[in-house]
């Protein structure tokens, strides 16, 4: 140790927890930092130390998106909320048909919480960004006192460019076109309610938390007019579908036989008495297209690893009332409602 | 009435009178103090934790039979 | 699912369909009284309807334990949770349900009240044990389905000394609601409301049996078939009434016979008369005070008894000057007679249990098929129509 070291001793990350003084923006935030996050999220922007990172931007409309993420439990079959953290802003980011470019993060963090914990949480978004070919360039840590967090919530916000000449919104949508989901629903809120406490069951499933922008990135180039791209997260996707109704002010018929739900996922449902359609979702996404370029567009779809059970699930129709009607398995229709709050599970 | 479902026996703890069923891939762990006599393989319906009673494999056959069989056109046998 | 996924084909529901299509007499109506919640549940998720011929009608009934509770019994619930500061763990059904003043445990739980959700009795259990030092209730509601898993959890706490749990008990029974229906005046004398025959509770029977509905049937001269809780369940236990009606029967069948046997399961049956005991009488939301129609713990288990332990009064409160929950309930009325529906009344903003229960009609109706009013793209307007009275 020489005298002009910064810091007395390193930060013991196997046993140490989180202070109070780690958010004062003292020594021990610098540490933090330095011994943490930036170690973990190593990229030339963030190692410049300055309050904001400062960079050109390529010619284009640009989109920002910002999610603050407060998954319980931090920890989940197939993620963490590190992980979630990140896929999730560049899905937002994707949803416009953009190119992800820069991420921004803050942290909030209760007292106490275990460094290890931390390590593997900032970890876990470092290896997240890395393959999705974007850096997490700036951010911010904070303390509160034991008690007044979950341990800790984190908020992501992204910087993506859209390509020229696409026109993607959820108020685009014209009687006749396609509903297009990505894959299985239900897999994320299901993995995460099985640990829930008073809930446990055992299965195999994992959360589908993936970042979608390669896909969305093949999609955009086979089909331009893609009228709405959408990730049916919190609400599932029966509440994504009438949010899209209710903004284009159009019904929906869904083929419910069409709806891709894992076997697990489905029995899950079925013990809870909770419904798929509204479970969330972290690596799904819905495409809203003309009816003549939907083939085109599932075929590129099932092509990427991340469309591989895509499904052209029903189609949009004319209704003042935005219903979501759906015909059931079993032949009679019914709507698949916007839902209220939470879906609880239910004993009758 | 109430959310019970046919969920297959895996296992069973005698002395804590609990076994782990499976519905479909899904397992979990639910009391057995309401049902005698259950053999791994046997099916139960499962109702808040709990299984409420034997599931009858014969009984379910002859109700999906009389079912198929309710579903049959009479004038269509004759014309077959 | 083995045993699941059989009973939801299209195909068969296809030609079952066909079936009561032709059996069903055009010359008159058939009102059918499902009367189990998760009945009501499956018609409108599958869309049930939409396979019937239009003189067919499902009546609701009050088969749901959240829409009969009366709402003093959830004030206490969340009295328990504010006032007494207990640990108060409930089934995910009551969490929303409008107590008075709008408050609800889920309100209670905001506000800093230490409310639980849990799936079973068993998950109150354990955090009776993981935290001795703190008083536990559980808010135990449900028809005869539901009351074995607490008796079983009240003689389990008996047997292993535990300190701090009770049990704040509204467990209600079946055949005394069924009477109380076919005996109210305007089924027995004016016929306003028209039910011809019963679809049986599914696995409220699997406990009790067949054999009580024998009394009911016999008296009251209406057929009555208990039937499984899928949708080829309901359609087959519908052609079986039709067919009884048709040939003027009133007889005892079980469409449901992989479990429900005519005795039941008499063990289950057993221990909750050890546990717990009838009550002269208790107040249903819509039909009053009904007698010998719930169950209270008994003497031998006061510890457990969280009305004892805590000294809970119940009072009587009136529902929302225009909720026609009552009416509903004992099928007097349909979701759309009532005022409030879709206007005031609605799943975020429930007054009355039916629209906060999934299994109530008006949530029901409200989330799956109120696309089948007027205005809406479907043609069907079998369910919108005003309904005439029986012949």
């Amino acid at each position: 140790m020489t005298l002009m070291s910064r810091f007395t001793s390193r930060l013991d990350l196997n046993r140490g927890v989180i202070d109070m003084t780690h958010g004062s923006g003292g020594r021990a935030t610098a540490q933090l930092v330095s011994e943490l996050f930036a170690r973990l999220l190593d990229n030339p922007l963030l190692a410049q130390g300055n309050d904001g990172a400062v960079f050109s931007v390529p010619a284009g409309r640009l989109v920002i998106s910002t999610d603050g993420h407060v998954v319980s439990p931090l920890f989940f079959p197939g993620g963490d909320i590190g992980k979630l953290s990140v896929t999730g802003t560049l899905n937002d980011l994707a949803m416009s048909g953009a190119r992800p470019l820069y991420l921004a993060a803050a942290f909030i963090i209760e007292e106490g919480f275990p460094l290890r914990d931390l390590e593997i949480i900032v970890a876990s978004m470092a290896v997240t960004a890395r393959e999705a070919g974007v850096s997490i360039v700036t951010g911010d840590t904070k303390v509160v006192e034991k008690g007044k967090g979950d341990g800790v919530f984190i908020t992501t916000t992204g910087i993506g460019v859209v390509p020229d000449g696409l026109d993607i919104s959820g108020s685009n949508l014209k009687p006749g076109d396609a509903i297009i989901v990505s894959g299985s629903i239900g897999d994320h809120g299901i993995a995460v309610l099985s640990k829930r406490a008073n809930l446990e069951f055992e299965t195999e499933i994992s959360s589908d938390c993936a970042a979608l922008h390669g896909l969305v990135a093949d999609m955009v180039a086979a089909a331009p007019d893609i009228r709405c791209l959408r990730d049916p997260t919190r609400g599932g996707l029966g509440s994504t579908l009438n949010e899209l109704a209710q903004q284009s002010r159009v019904g929906m018929r869904l083929q419910e036989s069409a709806i891709p739900i894992s076997p697990d996922v489905r029995a899950a449902c079925e013990l809870l008495g909770m419904d798929p359609l509204y479970i969330a979702n972290e690596g799904k996404l819905i495409a809203i297209t003309p009816a003549h370029t939907a083939d085109r567009l599932l075929s590129v779809m099932r092509n990427h690893p991340l469309g591989a059970e895509a499904s052209i699930i029903g189609e949009v129709i004319p209704d003042s009332n935005a219903f979501v009607q759906m015909d059931t398995l079993f032949g009679g229709r019914r709507i698949v409602d916007w839902l209220t709050g939470e879906q609880l599970p239910r004993i009758c | 009435m109430c959310l019970a479902l046919p969920a297959e026996v895996h296992s069973i703890d005698p002395a804590r009178e609990t076994a782990v069923v499976a519905l479909g891939p899904v397992k979990k762990e639910i009391s057995i103090a309401l049902v005698d006599d259950l053999t791994p393989g046997d099916f139960v319906l499962v109702h808040v934790g709990f299984a409420l009673h034997k599931l009858s494999p014969d009984e379910a056959a002859r109700t999906l039979d009389l079912i198929r069989r309710a579903g049959e056109d009479p004038i269509e046998e004759f014309a077959a | 699912m083995k045993y699941v996924d059989e009973y939801r084909d299209g195909d068969l529901a296809r030609k079952l369909s066909a079936t009561i299509a032709r059996e069903a007499d055009p010359g008159r109506q058939y009102h059918i009284m499902e009367f189990c919640g998760g009945h009501t549940h499956a018609i409108f998720r599958y869309g049930v309807h939409d396979l019937m011929p239009e003189n067919v009608h499902y009546v609701h009934g009050p088969g749901c334990p959240v829409c009969v509770l009366p709402i003093g019994r959830i004030d206490n619930a969340v009295e328990l949770a504010e006032k007494h500061g207990v640990i108060l763990c409930t089934y995910g059904d009551m969490m929303r349900v409008p107590a008075s003043e709008r408050r609800s445990l889920i309100k209670a739980k905001a506000d800093g009240a230490d409310v639980r959700m849990v799936y079973s009795i068993r998950d109150a259990l354990k955090i009776a044990r993981e935290a001795p030092e703190r008083e536990v209730v559980f808010f135990a509601i449900g028809f005869e389905t539901t009351t074995p898993p607490t008796a079983v959890a009240i003689r389990e706490a008996s047997a292993a000394g535990l300190k701090n749990f009770s049990v704040f008990c509204n467990h209600v029974l079946t055949p005394a609601a069924v009477a109380h229906i076919l005996s109210s005046p305007e089924v027995k004398d004016h016929r306003t409301v028209a039910i011809d025959g019963f679809l049986g509770p599914s696995h409220v029977s699997s406990v009790i049996g067949s054999k009580p509905y024998e009394a009911a049937a016999r008296d009251y001269q209406r057929p009555v078939v208990i039937a499984g809780f899928e949708p080829l369940d309901v359609m087959q236990a519908t052609l079986m009434v039709i067919r009884q009606l048709n040939d003027g029967r009133h007889e005892v069948e079980n469409e449901y016979t992989r479990v429900v046997t005519r005795e039941g399961n008499v063990k289950a049956q057993q221990l909750v008369s050890d546990v717990l005991e009838l009550r002269e009488t208790f107040e249903w939301r819509g039909l009053g005070e009904v007698p010998n129609s719930a169950l209270r713990i008994r003497k031998l288990y006061a510890g457990f008894d969280a009305e004892q332990r805590f000294g809970i009064t119940t009072s009587k409160v009136r529902d929302a000057k225009s909720c026609e929950c009552p009416s509903i309930l004992r099928g007097a009325k349909r979701p759309t007679d009532c005022k409030l529906f879709g206007t005031v009344c609605t799943p975020e903003s429930p007054i009355g249990s039916c629209m906060v229960s999934s299994e109530g009609a008006c949530a029901a109706y409200w989330s799956y098929g109120r696309f089948r009013g007027p205005d809406a793209p479907s043609k069907s307007t079998q369910h919108s129509a005003p309904k005439e009275a029986a012949e």
